[in-house]
């Protein structure tokens, strides 16, 4: 606990951290520098080709493409920020819940004075997703309902209640046109109030969660020592639903309702197979966040009338599958190619043994060379002479073994005999100790040992030749190869 | 705000619906309603049984892009193409769900958020696209137009489509009720008598993807969610029996369709939206009034246990609620 704390401590004192997130606001703050260049607005033309698009789009001359591109990148570091806690509390789908549930605040935020006014909406729909999140925790509590079910009725019913308002306000008159973009956004219709609602709530983000890092980091990972250690970890849960709600609401005009919490889940999802970190997570998922937004806000606009939010959603699980397969240590990829060398390792190790045991039946000692036939090895193992051979010859590529005598006679090389003795120590140590040690029956150790023989290494070995007083009989009556002396050339091989 | 409720009267919006002129209208909407509602809702109980609500959620926005790719091909929003191109995305989103949470360390709940997002704004895309060349544009996504499925002259084959899949949702769970109750509510005796989870799992998601594709074309596909969970929950907050729920849920679709129905033409809104919120309602009231979980008598049962009992050692009187 003491330590625990004092590591907490040392986290407030590294707060630096933070100078990333500044790092990354300096970032955005640049691409609003061409803001204050003289705008040169093209008119709009129905026939343009998409290169044309493109090129005006990358040159940022006109004013609505900066404020898209500035509004999709700055969601995309906020909703990356926040999407990382609630990604590894595993508050996934509450995102969702709450994007879902805004929908009749908006709508009734636009009845106040029936015009599209961000304040209005903001405060609608903040609500109406705190109402939600409420009536979720409440529904969990007080019912037998789990809650992926209580998510999906506030999700669905709010739902509904939206869209019911929604339809009311499409028949009254006045300016109603951007209501429908609430649902697939659409960041070419992003005002400057927009913008400046997206970036207040950016800022806000960015520096409560930065200040406030170490704590809300104690309470995601342990909220009991949290609170032990005195933090009001329900508070900080609640603002944390606060800044969701405020994020979602901000990012619905440029993503639409149905979208946002793609942009909360994806890029934090992706950031977490890269990193074991927390802060560094959250440094990543703003970055995959304002990739996605700039991608998407850059692919929508090729074309007229095309919904942002998909765009950036598709960027966002681009990136994201990238990740799932070639991610350094989490990624497809790597583990299987890991997982395929470890099992050829292991089947190498195998031919090993059992070469081993031919050897030892045939009085062949430790050390001594030797040979064993193909067909030897064949019928000991229950396999063909070519299924023989390929292991064979497998042990010969990774200079373990040669094959003599027109390739029928199987010589060991002094490194191969050395890792099968290891191979063999291995699993006679661990039957010896798991009967001594565990008093399991000596007929019952066999299976356990035949796998555990692959992964001792030298430290626990020397530990369990310790704890048993250097043995040298196995239950089973065999002798236990001694390898005091070829233990040290036995290093190049057995490290996968 | 007096324009947008408009003046309720009795008999316009209660008796006219039931006159002759609309008696038609009234009976083939509802009829509807009914028949893509109850499917979901029967289906809704298992999955908030088995705890897969939110994989309803996820499959009922990710059949979009199997949809809309069996559409371009058929021209048409109902039939077998349209049905396979739905089971196949659905069966799509399943094996990505799992092939993510199983090969990385991204949580099931995450996996699910990324996949049926992803799946939804590729439908989204394509919908764009190729709009005209289809029948559903992103309104059709996202509200359903349920009222002209309906009164589609003769027998629409939205509707005997979703005739039959109620049919079969009805025989499947009468033919398969031991097994569905069983692997419910105790995967381990399911296991040893010998019922395959798996398959289990499987079938009840092609099963799922169905019936949100025969929801799709009238109610859209994100109030289908609503419909599929609301009347289960609904059903489990007011028995214990599986059969009383399943029943239960059926009631409280056939009330929710026909108070919406009412309520939508009060409104002039969006019916299905309309439904959706009256089965809310329904759900809210239910919570509250419940006989065995309700808040009220949760309440009341709590309060009585606090009273010092006579003749009772105050130390053995339980006083916390079990979960």
């Amino acid at each position: 606990m003491i330590r625990n704390s004092r590591q907490l401590g040392g986290i407030r004192r590294r707060l630096p951290e933070g100078r990333g997130l500044a790092f990354l606001l300096l970032a955005a703050g640049m691409i609003l520098l061409p803001g204050f260049a003289e705008a040169a607005r093209i008119t709009d033309s129905a026939d343009e080709s998409i290169m044309d698009r493109a090129f005006r789009f990358l040159s940022f001359r006109d004013p609505s493409v900066r404020l898209a591109v500035v509004g999709c990148v700055l969601l995309g570091l906020c909703c990356g920020l926040l999407g990382t806690f609630i990604v590894v509390r595993q508050f996934a789908l509450f995102g969702d819940m709450l994007a879902h549930a805004v929908l009749p605040g908006i709508a009734v935020g636009y009845l106040w004075n029936l015009s599209k006014q961000p304040l209005h909406l903001f405060l609608g729909a903040v609500v109406a997703g705190l109402v939600g999140a409420v009536l979720v925790n409440l529904i969990q509590q007080t019912t037998r309902l789990k809650r992926d079910s209580a998510l999906g009725i506030v999700l669905g019913g709010f739902y509904g209640i939206g869209i019911l308002l929604v339809t009311l306000i499409q028949r009254l008159p006045g300016d109603k046109s951007g209501l429908k973009s609430f649902l697939f956004g659409s960041a070419a219709a992003l005002s400057e109030a927009d913008v400046g609602l997206i970036a207040l709530v950016s800022v806000v983000a960015v520096l409560l969660l930065g200040f406030l890092f170490p704590y809300f980091k104690a309470v995601s990972f342990d909220p009991t020592f949290a609170s032990s250690i005195g933090i009001p970890a329900k508070a900080l849960n609640y603002l944390l639903m606060l800044l969701l709600a405020w994020a979602v609401v901000s990012a619905l005009q440029a993503v639409g309702v149905v979208l946002v919490s793609a942009l909360l889940v994806t890029p934090a999802a992706t950031a977490y197979l890269l990193t074991d970190r927390l802060y560094r997570m959250a440094l990543l998922a703003m970055g995959f966040g304002m990739l996605a937004g700039a991608l998407g806000a850059f692919l929508s606009a090729l074309q007229t009338g095309l919904p942002t939010g998909p765009f950036i959603v598709l960027s966002a699980s681009a990136v994201f599958c990238l990740a799932f397969l070639f991610a350094p240590r989490h990624g497809w990829v790597p583990r299987w190619r890991q997982r395929r060398e470890q099992s050829q390792r292991i089947g190498r190790e195998n031919t090993l043994k059992a070469l081993f045991h031919l050897r030892e039946s045939a009085g062949i000692g430790v050390k001594e060379a030797g040979t064993v036939t193909l067909s030897q090895l064949a019928s000991h193992r229950g396999e063909t002479p070519e299924e023989a051979r390929r292991q064979v010859e497998e042990l010969v590529r990774h200079g373990l073994a040669e094959l003599g005598g027109e390739g029928t006679e199987i010589q060991l090389s002094p490194a191969g005999r050395a890792r099968s003795a290891e191979i063999v120590r291995n699993h006679r140590l661990w039957e010896l100790y798991l009967t001594n040690a565990a008093n399991i029956a000596p007929d019952h150790v066999h299976d356990d040992a035949e796998k555990i023989e692959h992964v001792l290494g030298e430290e626990i070995v020397a530990e369990l030749e310790r704890a048993l007083d250097q043995p040298s009989v196995d239950p089973h009556g065999k002798q236990i190869p001694s390898l005091s002396v070829s233990g040290k050339e036995s290093g190049e091989e057995g490290t996968p | 705000m007096s324009d947008l409720i408009p003046p309720f009267e009795w008999s316009t919006f209660l008796r006219e619906p039931w006159s002759p002129w609309y008696l038609e209208t009234t009976v083939r909407v509802m009829t509807m309603a009914f028949l893509v509602s109850a499917s979901c809702g029967l289906v809704g109980v298992y999955l908030i049984l088995r705890r897969l609500a939110l994989v309803g959620d996820a499959i009922s926005h990710s059949v979009l892009p199997g949809i809309v790719l069996a559409a371009l091909l058929t021209h048409t929003l109902t039939g077998p193409v349209i049905v396979l191109g739905a089971v196949g995305a659905g069966f799509l989103t399943t094996i990505l769900i799992e092939t993510i949470h199983q090969n990385s360390r991204v949580k099931p709940d995450a996996a699910i958020g990324i996949v049926f997002s992803a799946l939804f704004a590729l439908g989204v895309v394509m919908v764009t696209f190729y709009a005209g060349d289809l029948h559903i544009d992103t309104d059709c996504v996202l509200f359903g137009n349920l009222a002209e499925v309906a009164t589609e002259p003769g027998f629409p084959p939205a509707m005997i489509q979703a005739a039959i899949v109620l049919g079969i949702t009805v025989l499947l769970i009468a033919g398969l009720f031991k097994e569905l109750l069983v692997s419910a509510f105790d995967p381990t005796l399911a296991r040893s008598v010998g019922i395959r989870a798996r398959w289990i799992h499987f079938g009840l998601m092609a099963w799922l993807s169905v019936t949100v594709v025969t929801a799709f074309e009238a109610v859209g596909s994100i109030l289908v969610v609503a419909m599929l969970i609301i009347p289960g929950a609904t059903a489990l907050l007011l028995t214990d029996r599986l059969w009383k729920a399943f029943v239960l849920a059926t009631v409280h679709v056939a009330i929710s369709v026909v108070l919406g129905y009412h309520v939508g033409l009060w409104l002039d809104s969006n019916l299905p939206a309309a439904m959706v919120s009256v089965g809310l309602g329904i759900f809210l009231v239910t919570w509250i009034s419940s006989p065995s979980q309700g808040l009220v008598s949760r309440w009341w049962h709590r309060r009585r246990q606090h009273e010092p009992q006579q003749g009772l050692d105050p130390d053995l009187s339980p006083t916390t609620e079990e979960g």
